[in-house]
């Protein structure tokens, strides 16, 4: 098999656990959670293409990857400070039973 | 495709599979952590040393740590019941996920005959690296840092205890 389709195939079955772990569980933390896995999956699609792309030199797929590491971080410190505040208001973590936006 | 290839991608998505499947949150975390590794060494393997080592740095050593406070401060180590772990919706979620799998993979095999083959590993050294952030990506750079500090700034006052009454 193609060196590149199989990170790719890697990627996108990470990509699709990571989705069906956001779209299926009850659980704030965990939906995060989903979301980093997919974030890294695009992650390693970016690296893929850098390593097998014509010009790899330009460091063009590994500065987006380093970039979209930075943005994950920002974005799961900012998730979890909200979940963690959400949990102070409601007593509880559970998706199905935070149904109301008023504070 | 190496064995090592096959060991190392069967480590991270059994890592990914378990991190959304298991009923305690910490071991979740746990799971977690060994899918960022596996990730990590999947990078080495692409020769992007630098991006696999930033890769443990900033997920197996903030990411997971702090998903781990959160789990701790939200009182999720307790093991929930096993109805209560997927939503109600949980079937459609599955057909989404399962789609955008079909659709991605589809799209993959349909391309792997045209995709390139690179025979020589690009060298790359730290120093290019870090002389093309602060050249060509110095603008990118700094709107990250302004971003991760407006970030910081938001999270701990989104998180930051409200005293009775102060507003």
């Amino acid at each position: 098999m193609n060196p590149l389709a199989g990170y790719l195939l890697v990627a996108a079955l990470l990509f699709a656990i990571g989705l069906a772990g956001a779209l299926t569980r009850r659980n704030a933390i965990l939906v995060l959670i989903g979301i980093e896995l997919m974030l890294n999956a695009a992650n390693l699609n970016l690296i893929a293409f850098w390593r097998y792309g014509s010009h790899p030199e330009a460091l063009t797929g590994m500065m987006f990857a380093i970039f979209s590491i930075a943005v994950a971080a920002a974005e799961a410190a900012v998730g979890l400070g909200l979940v963690i505040s959400i949990h102070r208001h409601t007593r509880t973590t559970d998706l199905d039973q935070i149904n109301r936006m008023k504070g | 495709m190496s064995f090592a290839f096959y060991v190392v991608a069967a480590l991270t998505l059994a890592g990914g599979l378990a991190a959304v499947l298991l009923k305690n949150l910490v071991h979740c975390a746990l799971a977690l952590t060994v899918a960022f590794a596996g990730l990590a060494l999947l990078f080495l393997q692409l020769d992007a040393q630098f991006v696999g080592f930033v890769q443990i740095l900033v997920y197996i050593g903030a990411v997971a740590i702090l998903v781990v406070f959160a789990i701790l401060l939200t009182r999720g180590s307790e093991t929930p019941k096993s109805s209560e772990i997927f939503s109600r919706t949980w079937l459609a979620g599955l057909v989404v996920a399962a789609a955008v799998f079909a659709v991605l993979g589809w799209a993959v095999l349909q391309a792997a005959p045209g995709l390139p083959y690179a025979t020589v590993a690009p060298m790359v050294t730290v120093q290019e690296i870090g002389a093309a952030l602060m050249g060509r990506y110095v603008l990118p750079l700094e709107i990250v840092a302004l971003l991760l500090t407006a970030a910081l700034i938001g999270a701990v006052i989104v998180a930051m205890h409200e005293k009775e009454g102060a507003r």
